[in-house]
């Protein structure tokens, strides 16, 4: 969706900006291919040009020229009150951007209790004062040098890539506050180059944590504060090519390095598509889905990173660890993907992959569904899984959510529009006898050629009608997806005035889905009671995924926290509690984000001891001195 | 440790101003009982839950997974077909279920209305518990847990309820009630759910009736009401608590169906019980008049007489969530669907127990003592002769009581004595109150002892006996309505003179002893005996009885009153123990039925007291026979027979003998092996 919104369009605009590209990817690819359906790039000469960004790819290496340093995303979008006290969107990346949203500040202060007058600024600068002296294995820095492989330990290098968003490493920055970071970065721009450094690190005994796009939520990029080794982040952001593409196999061989948006737009320009499009997709990458094991919107179509990875190659301590063929399926015993995937860079660098890729859909269609209340809601989604004819995407928002996502629309220019809006909204709460605060909506999306997908939209509104659903337009659709790239955003709006939140995930049977969702919510209200919170909590939570077996479901809580001491303190007593909650209540210990540092503690319970043991004994093996030493996980 | 003092605060807190209990009989005096029964009544239920009527209950549990499952595999092992045990599913629900009914209700309301100012002289209610409750239900399913001493409570609590404008409770009561004509399907209006006695392995009906009521507690539209003792208690001291009910309402919290289940613990005193005489006569053996409509007109006689107040105390409401946090892992009902069967672990058993016996005690520690029961102490301290024949000088019994009432305060006890009234008036009252029992004659009490209309030929002796039983275990009952008040004191002090040790460890560990013989009569919380008994030495040292220290506990010169008096008010216990005892050590003794061993133990009894032999008449009550054995089962001196229907048991008779043994100090205890409750 991410990258659907950064496209800067509509759905309409966006299909003609797509078949454009079409056209001319078609054009740039003649002269390239020629008569071979394989495209093949080389590793840069050593030292090749600095500026990579200007080749068209996202991320450059000096991070700070785009994005924030203690915030979400690009530096110039984000989320402010205007003079008029109206809520705005800077920028012109997204969908939203340069728009006055006019519900955001009565939902904001009513459902915080929050005020505009009482402000929490961040830190305007990063004071390199604040920033830990580097410590540096000289011997170690020296060899690099020789490699000629690009690397810096420059303050705010370092900073960028210390942290994750969890709300902890954010709420830090924000008041200036920096721990223990990294000594060092380096950039490897091909396979080749991780080969070299991870050699070197063994040699001189250097601490390496891989860096992808930083968006980890599990505290996987703090640096143990009991590190006494020389800490060298290894960002792959420059590893960013896509090396082949085999359209006979459909699959394309990509460094890791690549960001989602990039991957998919350079795919897009040859037709094709991987369809991996986790809510992070903008900045997150390759290697980072692979390490933990991430999971796209539209894994109904295309699968989640474990089926659509073919071929990985992983640089560890020991060596390159790779299979020798892209058989689509093996029977050698257990697939040595699994022990990679997942392993959140406590085994290694992944440098390659081989990934499944499609042709681009012909067509694409958002969609909404209104229930009269979250119990029937769930009810309708667990039938369409039952009948596995679940669209791309489909999700269902309580009603908080719904409320919020409502309070996310933008100004409308039309009177028309906004009397239509105001009969929709007689027809539900009135003529249906919907009630407003028991209502949700469900979001779709549809893909695939024209007839296919108006076949499929009627089946599933046939099924939701059976449980009370009212096809709700195709408008609230797609903005219940653009929620889910702005929310990062409106966390840092919401940090400016005393409020701070974060959404963390489970997996869950169908049968609990609803005890789950109303028992960690409730949990959450009473633990921040119990906590002394003044307000009430922002408690809600969406089902965001569908299984033959269960289903994903998102919490977010936010809460004001004028008047605590320590916020940060008790934001993450009541994540705990929530987290404890819902183990309790069988749900996992995370879907697709992974365990990092801050899920660390509820793993021996989560795969037995045996488990640990076997996870050790695999990490003994491969990294017996610790060279990839970020401690996650284990 | 936390979580003694946790229920400490639980059961007290806010609970301590005795002037808060309003009469609510009052208001009925002054107004019309139809205009009452008729107000409009708008109870607030948990989360606004719909109300949901017997039809949809009955089809929801019908319908439920579990049974469906159950009904297959119960097909299976009979060999009879799927439809034929829905339809015996169908049989079970219909007999059981409720069908609250307003209009009744409000039947019940106005003719309660009527009897209970005849009956009593108030009822007295605590509002602040009540204000709390009307708070609770509106937040979670709430489970209503009141001790159980008469008919009257469960129409006294919902009476109350709709009183105060809260919703009405199902009720689990017994099926003999359902036989009843028409009272039967009037109490099942007012809410009542019928259970069958001795469920036994009947594995289909458990599984009927477990499903029903979770899927009550789950819905959530009304509080569900039981008694966790599982029957009405003849000897008014508290019961065991029954676990199977326990689990059942538990169990939605525990598999995450609901967020919290909040439990009421209800305290119901009576001044005087309805069924007083009855409860003794059922003790000596005269089997219960079944329950009968035609039984129930003829009880209208109880209407002309006076019973006092009664006093209900609604206890703090306790988040099952809070106090079963740390003792249950959830995720253990992780790895099976939890619509199917399973056996509740280790851990989840013991859980249960711990919470069901808490619940017992704070009922305990809700109770309000009266004078009453504080001179049936005193009275049962005097030898029988003195109270048949000669009397007990009266001033005497009031210097007594008085004695006894600072003890009991200093112990910590709600004791229900009328603040304004000079304690003369208040004993002379109670006496008054209290003329089935005892009578006042020339400045002396004397016993009442039954006038069975005259035979043809003189009374055995052994007869005899059994007359004098009735009053005294009588006043034994009213006795207990305040054991839980002295009985760990009491320990403690039988402990010194048994042990005759200064050592605390020797009496700590001759405390756990009589803790282990006698857990049947008295509800300890398992696994709670340091804290028990640092309790007891806490209140022997408030009274002035003891000094203690690490290792020490001595006693001092001015405590000996207060020493033998607990010496005293437990030696009936140890003393009818001991009976048991011997009996079971008889030669000739191997194997029994409790058919056989009730009379040949009341024989053995009555034989002792009449050659002087044996002072109490306890032995006699047939609920005290039955803890014995259940005692000796639990401590694995006798053992139930596998294969007999009769209920037939083996002795052992060096265990049984032993234990005898150390209780009189032959020979020092060795902590005997107890076997976790497994009572379901």
């Amino acid at each position: 969706m991410a990258s659907n919104s950064s496209g800067g369009g509509s759905s309409d605009r966006q299909g003609i900006a797509q078949q454009r590209l079409r056209i001319i990817a078609g054009h740039l690819r003649g002269p390239v291919d020629g008569d071979s359906t394989i495209l093949a790039a080389e590793c840069k000469a050593q030292g090749s040009n600095t500026d990579v960004s200007s080749e068209g790819k996202t991320v450059p290496r000096r991070r700070q020229e785009i994005m924030k340093w203690n915030g979400w995303g690009y530096s110039d979008s984000r989320f402010l009150f205007n003079k008029k006290g109206q809520a705005e969107f800077t920028g012109k990346r997204y969908r939203l951007s340069g728009m006055i949203i006019p519900g955001l500040k009565d939902w904001f202060e009513g459902t915080f209790g929050a005020n505009l007058q009482h402000k929490t600024p961040p830190t305007p600068l990063l004071t390199n004062t604040a920033v830990p002296p580097a410590t540096l294995n000289e011997a170690f820095v020296e060899e690099v040098k020789s490699t000629g492989i690009p690397f810096s330990h420059d303050a705010e290098d370092r900073v960028f890539r210390a942290h994750g968003h969890c709300l902890h490493e954010i709420f830090a920055l924000r008041e200036g506050k920096i721990g223990r970071v990294p000594d060092m970065v380096v950039w490897p721009s091909c396979h080749n180059d991780v080969v070299k450094i991870v050699q070197l690190a063994c040699k001189h005994n250097v601490c390496l944590m891989p860096y992808g796009g930083g968006t980890s939520v599990s505290s996987a990029l703090e640096c143990p504060p009991e590190e006494t080794r020389s800490i060298v982040s290894l960002d792959t952001s420059q590893m960013n090519r896509i090396l082949w593409i085999d359209e006979k196999n459909l699959t394309a061989h990509v460094e890791a390095g690549i960001v989602g948006q990039d991957l998919e737009r350079l795919l897009n320009e040859s037709g094709y598509c991987t369809g991996h499009e986790p809510d992070s997709m903008e900045f997150s990458s390759l290697g980072g889905w692979v390490a933990t094991r991430a999971s796209g919107m539209k894994k109904n179509i295309y699968g989640n990173i474990e089926d659509l990875v073919v071929h990985i190659k992983m640089v560890t301590p020991q060596g390159v660890i790779e299979k020798s063929c892209q058989g689509p399926r093996m029977s050698t015993g257990p697939d040595i993907h699994h022990f990679i995937m997942g392993s959140e860079g406590t085994l290694g660098v992944v440098t390659e992959v081989t990934m499944k890729i499609r042709p681009m859909p012909e067509y694409q269609k958002y969609g909404s569904v209104v229930f009269p209340n979250f119990e029937q809601g769930v009810a309708c989604l667990r039938e369409v899984a039952k009948q596995r004819c679940a669209p791309a995407s489909i999700r269902l928002m309580d009603n908080e959510q719904f409320k919020f996502g409502h309070a996310l629309k933008p100004q409308v220019s039309s009177i028309f529009t906004s009397f239509l809006d105001g009969l929709k909204k007689f027809y539900i709460t009135k003529f249906k006898g919907f009630d407003p605060n028991h209502l949700c909506v469900a979001t779709l999306l549809f893909e695939g050629n024209r007839e296919k997908v108006l076949q499929h939209e009627k089946q599933v509104y046939d099924i939701a009608a059976k449980f009370g659903g009212l096809a709700a337009g195709e408008d609230n659709g797609q903005r219940g997806y653009m929620l889910t790239f702005v929310i990062a955003y409106l966390r840092d709006l919401g940090m400016d005035y005393y409020v701070i939140g974060e959404s963390f995930e489970t997996s869950v049977p169908w049968d609990r889905v609803l005890d789950i969702c109303r028992n960690v919510k409730a949990r959450i209200i009473r633990e921040c009671k119990d906590k002394g919170v003044q307000f009430p909590p922002l408690s809600t939570c969406r089902v965001t995924q569908t299984y033959d077996a269960g289903a994903c479901v998102y919490f977010y809580f936010a809460f004001n926290y004028r008047g605590l001491s320590d916020p940060v303190h008790v934001y993450e007593q009541v994540e705990h509690a929530a987290r404890e909650e819902i183990l309790a209540n069988g749900g996992s210990l995370s879907h697709h984000h992974g365990v990092g540092k801050l899920r660390k503690e509820w793993m021996r319970d989560t795969i037995s001891n045996v488990g640990m043991g076997m996870l050790k004994s695999v990490k003994d093996y491969v990294d017996p001195n610790n060279i990839f030493g970020n401690r996650n996980l284990l | 440790m936390t979580s003694s003092s946790q229920y400490k605060d639980s059961g007290r807190a806010g609970l301590e101003d005795v002037d808060e209990f309003v009469d609510i009989l009052e208001e009925r005096r002054r107004s019309s009982d139809l205009g009452y029964a008729f107000r409009t009544f708008n109870p607030q239920p948990y989360k606004g839950a719909p109300s949901c009527s017997t039809a949809d209950l009955n089809k929801a549990v019908l319908e439920s997974q579990y049974l469906s499952y159950m009904a297959k595999e119960i097909a299976m092992e009979t060999g009879s077909s799927v439809e034929e045990v829905r339809e015996e599913v169908c049989g079970i629900l219909e007999e059981m279920s409720q069908n609250l009914q307003l209009g009744f209700i409000r039947m019940m309301a106005y003719t309660l209305s009527k009897v209970f100012k005849r009956l009593f002289t108030s009822i007295l209610v605590n509002m602040e518990g009540l204000n709390m409750l009307q708070q609770a239900v509106q937040e979670s399913p709430v489970i209503l847990m009141p001790n159980h001493r008469s008919y009257m409570d469960f129409l006294a609590i919902s009476y109350i309820l709709f009183t105060y404008d809260i919703p009405v409770p199902v009720i689990a009561a017994g099926i003999p009630l359902a036989g009843m004509k028409m009272v039967g399907e009037i109490l099942r209006r007012s809410g009542a759910f019928f259970i069958r006695r001795a469920i036994g392995s009947d594995k289909l009906y458990w599984a009927v009736l477990s499903e029903y009521v979770k899927t009550i507690v789950r819905r959530g539209f009304a509080p569900v009401e039981f008694y966790v003792e599982g029957l009405r208690s003849r000897t008014l001291k508290s019961l065991l608590p029954k676990l199977g009910m326990m689990h059942m309402v538990l169990e939605p919290f525990f598999k995450g169906e609901v967020y919290d289940i909040t439990l009421v613990p209800i305290s119901i005193s009576y001044d005087r019980v309805l069924e007083e005489s009855l409860l003794a006569h059922e003790l000596l053996g005269v089997p219960k008049p079944k329950e009968s409509t035609t039984g129930l007109l003829k009880a209208t006689k109880v209407l002309q007489e006076n019973y006092g107040s009664m006093h209900v105390n609604f206890g703090r409401p306790l988040s099952v969530r809070q106090l079963c946090h740390g003792k249950i892992n959830r995720c253990q009902f992780n790895l099976v669907p939890r619509d199917l069967p399973q056996q509740p672990s280790a851990e989840a058993q013991a859980c249960v127990s711990w919470l069901a016996h808490l619940m017992v005690r704070i009922q305990e520690e809700g109770l309000l003592i009266s004078p009453w029961s504080l001179m049936a102490c005193m009275l049962l301290q005097a030898p029988t002769t003195v109270l048949t024949e000669e009397g007990l000088l009266w001033h005497q019994l009031t210097e007594k009581t008085l004695w006894l009432r600072k003890l009991a305060l200093d112990f910590g006890a709600r004791l229900n004595w009328p603040g304004q009234v000079p304690d003369s008036d208040v004993i002379s009252s109670t006496v008054a109150l209290h003329c089935s029992v005892v009578q006042r004659k020339a400045g002396r009490v004397y016993l009442v002892q039954e006038n069975e209309p005259l035979r043809k030929c003189p009374i055995s002796p052994e007869d005899g006996v059994i007359r004098m039983a009735a009053p005294l275990l009588m006043l034994a009952s009213y006795r207990n309505q305040s054991m839980h008040v002295f009985v760990r004191p009491a320990m403690l002090a039988t402990a010194i003179r048994v042990t005759e040790s200064t050592q605390r460890d020797e009496l700590f560990s001759f405390f756990c002893f009589l803790q282990d013989v006698f857990s049947n009569e008295f509800i300890f919380i398992p696994g709670k005996s340091p804290q028990d008994f640092e309790e007891a030495c806490v209140l022997l040292k408030k009274c002035g009885a003891v000094n203690f220290s690490q290792q020490e506990v001595m006693v001092l010169d001015a405590g000996s009153e207060v020493l033998s008096f607990l010496q005293a008010l437990l030696q009936p216990f140890i003393d009818s123990y001991q009976v048991m005892f011997r009996y079971l050590c008889e030669e000739g003794v191997h194997v029994l039925s409790e058919k056989q061993f009730l009379p040949a133990v009341r024989n053995l009894a009555t034989e002792l007291i009449l050659s002087g032999e044996l002072c109490t008449y306890e032995a006699l009550s047939s609920d005290m026979q039955k803890n014995v054995l259940s005692a000796l089962r639990r401590l694995e001196a006798v053992t139930k027979l596998r294969a007999s229907e009769q209920n037939e048991y083996r002795v052992n008779k060096a265990a049984v003998r032993r234990i005898g043994d150390i209780l009189s100090r032959k020979i020092p205890p060795q902590m005997l092996q107890t076997t976790p409750d497994a009572r379901l």
